[in-house]
């Protein structure tokens, strides 16, 4: 059966512009049909400044930043945002330090504050820090012989060593007990930085409280943050393959070749060409021949996976211990295929068809618009690149995948890493 | 399933989940029948030109036949595999050409089957959907490589990790007669036996329109939606009745249980306990909605009261929760958990956590803490009227295990309405020993 593709030419969300009076841009989108307000934002940071022994870092620092803040314990903090279902929470990334608000419109000054609170007056008390230490090294154990995050460690071990990319943001059991109160102070004082903040709005709230609200939570942090500047550096280990025997029936596979950065000019046609290969769908080549076909694995997939110093396009599966070889050759025979025929016009035009006109499924609820905008704002795509990003994957030509084919499967050689007990 | 490379495709997740919001700006839900007897519900939501298309099916994992466990999940995964007017893959390779997103999953009480699309494809979905409610085509070509999917599913989800092992065993034994303690993907060795056979067997009895809710939320006129809903499902022939599900009931539990998990890969010892407890179906309203405030007070994140006593003021555990699975059609799960300390043995927490309990009537029923937990979960129904898949599963999830759209519409009063007394009444009643089961994972040796 054939479809007729419909294009779909209306951006996804109006995407308005707001420069606070103190001089913060913040992306915000109106909607008044769900009476609540979603932000999300990014300081530029995060776990790759981690100093030397002391991975868990930036980490351990976000989860601290709502466990009391100014005149209000963890415990005192925690109620005020309970008692009005505010939902704030922190995270750090490998490229920066986040955070995002979800409040009811009626409780937008409460929320607004406690998070001005928490990006300004950070208490981290010691017993806060021991007890959060305490959590995050319990879930490292209790990870610790799971096959998916032995083979994840070890893959970013061997695909960036040496470099802060190669070490877990979660740290490890020896690294956080290195961590002290001053280290947090210290990466706090330089994370937490308005100069390059994004910040993004989303829900029942107008442009011009946007600006104060914003402004009231971030203006008073300081101007520039204090950064380490991270090396470029490419995948290592390519053609390798790694084991970590553990004995559990089924093996965890990891496997990855170059990537593209976002602001490389052929990022747009390596996304269209990892669609066709790994991407989402159950149409892809690996999930057609991996599972539908064979049977080899319930999840098989790939992904672009772009730092801000890095670049690789990683791919997954599991596979029960005996057909492990079996799925390493269907999976190099799939990259071998694509890197030598290259896609087919209708594989091109489909991938097409399916990325444009998904691309507004990701923007039906506030905080997923609100994440959106701010990762496009990280990634320096530009306010407009909503509207324009349909256009650019739809101006993908054929040439234009071979040649992102050819720089990111290379010679088709690959870093692997299995956790399991492979018959190999 | 689902079939994308991430994320759970059987759902035993805890709670009830947020119920949708009814005040002036929330939702307004329609429903209809058709000739046919498939129930329609229809949630527009204007924002994003998109819609939500689910068919749910009245059956899930606890309406397996007895020595076929595994098989409502099995058949969820075959669906995709093709009818006599499309061949295997034509379905998913529309949805993905119209840039739909697509799944489906499988509970105990309910089967479902989902698109995203843009608006305009939604009389598309309708069209291959009913045509899978009554035109499945299988061939053993396709059943047998499907059969190895969902054991590697098996293999990802349960047989490589100890803390699974140990709620399927903690299930089976709260369970003693119910189905609710088979897990939803089933036991291995039945999986391994499930043929095309039991799979068309089980088909025939349950696929049928009486027995399916077609649920869309989004950008639609409900007209509309009804007008789509006649000239496709509405084709599909009825058998005269819907399927009967036969469900034992669950005795009385008498004894106290315990099991535990000893493996040597288990680095991180946690304590787990459940308990027998009436469901939103077979409780009074009032009831469920108690248990609900209570599974929050309890334990719903750092301002609960385990959370506090366990993890701020005793410091023998570094987190402590609560769950109570509301939705269910018989006799369900109300759950606590404990992460101890590095230096506390299982023992030792187990003791706190009892200690902790026995003391709830006086130490945990304060009025602040009782209006908190009503709050958030109150305003979670704010939050759920912000995506639209969210109200599509909360009303399908509802309707397929008998409750009404005016028994979602009254939630939140249920949940304002409960008083102190309640809470006392339900917990004396439900956190009983007798009705418990006591899970730990540690390490073997």
């Amino acid at each position: 059966m054939s479809v007729a593709v419909t294009p779909v030419t209306a951006p996804p969300a109006k995407v308005g512009r707001v420069i606070t009076p103190a001089g913060i841009e913040v992306w915000h989108v109106e909607s008044h049909v769900v009476p609540l307000v979603a932000l999300s934002f990014l300081f530029e940071g995060g776990a790759a400044q981690d100093p030397d022994g002391k991975a868990g870092l930036a980490q351990t620092t976000a989860r601290l930043l709502d466990e009391g803040a100014g005149p209000h314990s963890s415990a005192a903090f925690h109620e005020r945002l309970a008692d009005r279902a505010i939902e704030l929470s922190f995270s750090a990334g490998p490229d920066s330090l986040g955070g995002t608000l979800k409040t009811l419109t009626r409780h937008a000054d409460e929320a607004f504050g406690l998070l001005r609170l928490a990006l300004l007056e950070p208490r981290f008390d010691e017993a806060d820090l021991e007890r959060v230490r305490a959590q995050s090294m319990a879930s490292l154990r209790y990870q610790m012989k799971d096959p998916g995050t032995v083979a994840s460690r070890r893959f970013f071990a061997e695909a960036f060593p040496g470099h802060p990319y190669g070490t877990p943001t979660s740290g490890t059991l020896d690294s956080l007990p290195a961590i002290s109160r001053e280290d947090v102070v210290a990466l706090h004082r330089a994370q937490a930085a308005r100069g390059r903040l994004k910040v993004a709005v989303v829900g029942a709230i107008a442009a011009d409280e946007v600006a104060r609200r914003v402004d009231h939570a971030f203006a008073a942090l300081p101007e520039e943050p204090t950064l380490t500047a991270v090396p470029f550096t490419a995948l290592a280990g390519v053609g390798a393959r790694h084991v970590v025997e553990i004995d559990v029936p089924q093996s965890v596979i990891r496997f990855a070749m170059n990537g593209l950065p976002w602001s490389d000019p052929d990022f747009v046609p390596a996304y269209v060409l990892n669609h066709v290969l790994g991407g989402g769908a159950f149409t892809s080549r690996l999930f057609q021949e991996v599972r539908e076909k064979r049977g080899l694995a319930y999840s098989v997939g790939t992904s672009l996976a772009t730092f801000r110093a890095a670049a690789t396009t990683w791919g997954f599966t599991a596979t029960k211990n005996e057909r492990v070889p079996e799925a390493l050759a269907v999976i190099a025979g799939e990259i071998d295929r694509l890197r030598e025929e290259g896609p087919s016009a209708e594989e091109l035009e489909k991938a097409k068809a399916y990325l444009t006109g998904s691309y507004p499924l990701g923007f039906d609820t506030s905080t997923k618009i609100a994440s959106q905008l701010v990762q496009i704002a990280f990634n320096d795509l530009g306010i407009d690149y909503v509207a324009r990003r349909n256009a650019l994957v739809s101006a993908v030509t054929l040439d234009d995948v071979r040649r992102a084919g050819a720089r990111m499967l290379g010679d088709g050689r690959m870093l692997t890493v299995i956790a399991g007990k492979p018959d190999l | 399933m689902p079939r994308t490379p991430a994320g759970p495709s059987l759902i035993h997740a805890p709670g009830a989940g947020a119920r949708p919001d009814f005040s002036a700006e929330g939702p307004q839900v329609h429903s209809y029948t058709l000739d046919n007897g498939m129930d329609v519900v229809v949630v527009p939501d204007t924002r994003v030109p998109v819609a939500t298309h689910m068919v749910w099916y009245r059956n899930g994992s606890a309406d397996d036949p007895i020595g076929v466990s595994g098989i409502a999940h099995f058949l969820e995964h075959l669906m995709f595999k093709g009818t006599e007017k499309h061949p295997a893959g034509a379905f998913s390779k529309v949805v993905s050409e119209l840039g739909g997103q697509e799944n489906a999953f499988t509970s105990y009480d309910y089967t479902a089957y989902f698109q995203r699309v843009a608006k305009e494809h939604l009389g598309t979905m309708m069209g291959f959907e009913a045509d899978r409610m009554a035109n499945l085509r299988l061939s053993d070509e396709v059943v047998a490589p499907e059969r190895d999917v969902v054991l590697e599913e098996r293999r990802m989800r349960v047989e490589t990790d100890p803390a699974a092992q140990l709620s399927e065993a903690m299930a089976a034994s709260l369970f003693v007669h119910h189905p609710y303690g088979i897990p939803i993907i089933g036991w291995m060795h039945e999986i391994e036996a499930l043929d095309r056979g039991h799979a068309l067997d089980y088909y025939g009895r349950f696929y049928t329109p009486e027995n399916a809710i077609l649920v869309v939320a989004g950008d639609v006129v409900p007209d509309e939606v009804l007008r789509l809903a006649d000239a496709s499902y509405g084709r599909v022939a009825p058998r005269g009745a819907r399927p009967l599900r036969v469900r034992p009931r669950e005795p009385e539990p008498r004894a106290m249980r315990r099991v535990a998990v000893a493996d040597p890969r288990v680095e991180q010892p946690t304590l787990q306990r459940l308990y027998l407890a009436p469901s939103v179906v077979t409780g009074s309203a009032r009831e469920s909605a108690a248990l609900e405030v209570l599974a929050e007070l309890l334990g719903g994140g750092p301002t609960s009261y385990l959370y506090r006593r366990l993890v701020l003021d005793e410091g023998v555990a570094v987190n402590a929760g609560a769950w109570y699975m509301a939705s269910a059609i018989d006799d369900t799960r109300f759950a606590l958990y404990l992460v101890p300390a590095h230096d506390v043995g299982l023992e030792a927490a187990e003791e706190a956590l009892d200690a902790a309990i026995r003391a709830v009537p006086d130490a945990a029923l304060e009025e602040a803490a009782i209006a908190r937990a009503k709050t958030r979960l109150v305003a979670e129904t704010v939050y759920a009227a912000d995506s639209q898949t969210s109200l599509a599963r909360i009303y399908g999830a509802a309707l397929a295990i008998g409750e009404t759209i005016e028994d979602v519409k009254r939630w939140p009063s249920e949940v304002e309405a409960v008083t102190r007394e309640d809470l006392a009444a339900a917990a004396g009643r439900v956190l009983a020993p007798h009705r418990s089961v006591t899970g730990q994972l540690r390490k073997a040796g």
